[in-house]
């Protein structure tokens, strides 16, 4: 039985319960980051590290935070992660950073971590509630990997910037292929993430009430 | 007692300064790191401008081309400031010249490298690295696409300065002094449009500095 609870915790937000699919939150990173796989997964492991520890940290301490200021201290915790992440990344992975820009800065305002330390943190075990960041982390994850890896074939013709589509075939070199341009921009985003949302719902059967 | 306020405000206090003081030691510790890395990401946009940069450089390999390519230069400006900018090729045979332009942009400062071409007149290239532009708006200037469209232009008509201008308008391919814009970035792109215009003057003593075989088309 507590086996099952703890599996769940972890694998529910990966399919069923994912933040982005089912509850749609962290849109607007997940959008904005998935033009290359590199930064999207750059941009998940930030995620996983932030989620993660938030959850832990707020586990830890939910004895001891005053329930009258909860929301400004577990943005104080997060706040602090992600500024943590950010002069990593700085340090060292400086070009990621600097092509990711303002959207590791803005996992702060991310619903799904504060989210998460609302819902879940606060009344649950450090060890639970690490498993549901990472869970949910990964879920988001996923999904910014699956919508890059479609953005990237089709829009660059590679994969993690490896070139999988064989370079005669572009129209400049005599063939007939073109890159979509449309996957490069934002609406790119918006159909692969629809087209996904589609799919997962009709999979899980997941309704809205 | 957890719901008193003496409580409430140790406890905010405790956290702000554990908080501050995390942090605080990482920025010391990562500071020296996070400066080379923006030192060299300058001197990559300082070789791209001129087309040297070959994707997949290493950082050394950056450092080295760089220090034996470029040469550091003053020029005084009108009112005998010195203005600094970077001599690319040898002094005897300069293959371009990099001038620093930077400006007020929408939300910071944008900076960037002009590169000309030996007559100081050809745009070789053009490069955007520092600026705090919106993402996909302002922020599309520093890709190629928008620098692409920056070279082969000219900078002065009849020997007066007119500049580059950045305008709405796919026929401005043909102009030798305007470039198309982007859509969803006229503030950013008119911010350029000043600053560069302002800047390319202060380097008007070297631009119009005759060169050896006496150019005077200026």
């Amino acid at each position: 039985m507590a086996v099952r609870k703890t599996l769940d915790t972890f694998a529910g937000p990966l399919s069923r319960s994912n933040p982005i699919t089912t509850q749609v939150l962290g849109i607007c990173s997940a959008l904005a980051v998935t033009v290359k796989m590199d930064t999207a997964l750059v941009m998940s492991g930030a995620l996983v590290f932030v989620l993660v520890g938030s959850n832990a940290i707020v586990a830890a301490l939910r004895d001891l935070i005053p329930s009258r200021v909860r929301i400004i201290v577990m943005l104080t915790i997060i706040a602090t992660l992600v500024i943590f992440i950010d002069q990593l990344l700085k340090a060292y992975l400086y070009d990621i950073s600097k092509q990711l820009s303002i959207f590791v800065g803005l996992i702060i305002t991310n619903c799904i971590v504060l989210g998460r330390a609302e819902a879940f943190a606060l009344k649950n075990t450090v060890w639970e509630s690490a498993l549901d960041g990472l869970g949910n982390a990964l879920g988001y994850g996923l999904i910014l990997l699956l919508v890059s890896a479609a953005r990237e074939l089709f829009g660059s013709g590679s994969l993690l910037g490896f070139q999988v589509v064989p370079a005669f075939l572009y129209a400049e070199n005599g063939g007939w292929y073109v890159n979509n341009g449309l996957m490069l921009l934002a609406p790119g985003a918006f159909i692969i993430l629809g087209l996904l949302i589609w799919l997962q719902r009709t999979v899980t059967g997941y309704t809205e009430e | 007692m957890r719901s008193s306020n003496s409580y409430t405000y140790f406890f905010v206090i405790t956290m702000a300064i554990a908080s501050a003081l995390l942090l605080s030691v990482m920025k010391i510790n990562l500071q020296e790191l996070q400066e080379f890395n923006m030192a060299l990401d300058t001197k990559k946009n300082v070789l791209k401008t001129v087309g040297a940069l070959e994707a997949g450089m290493s950082g050394s390999e950056v450092e080295e081309l760089y220090t034996s390519k470029f040469i550091k230069k003053t020029v005084p400006d009108e009112e005998g400031d010195r203005r600094e900018y970077y001599l690319y090729g040898s002094p005897e045979n300069p293959e371009g010249y990099v001038l620093p332009v930077s400006g007020k942009g929408v939300w910071s400062t944008i900076n960037g490298f002009i590169a000309l071409e030996p007559d100081r007149n050809t745009i070789k290239g053009i490069s955007f690295y520092d600026h705090g532009e919106t993402p996909g708006l302002g922020g599309e200037i520093e890709e190629d696409f928008f620098a692409n469209r920056f070279v082969g232009k000219k900078i002065f008509e009849d020997g007066k300065l007119v500049s580059i201008t950045i305008a709405k308008n796919k026929l401005l391919e043909q102009d030798e002094h305007a470039v198309d814009g982007i859509s969803g970035a006229s503030l950013t792109t008119g911010a350029i449009n000043r600053f560069l215009r302002d800047d390319l003057a202060d380097y008007l003593p070297l631009l119009r500095e005759r060169d050896e075989e006496g150019a005077s088309w200026r």
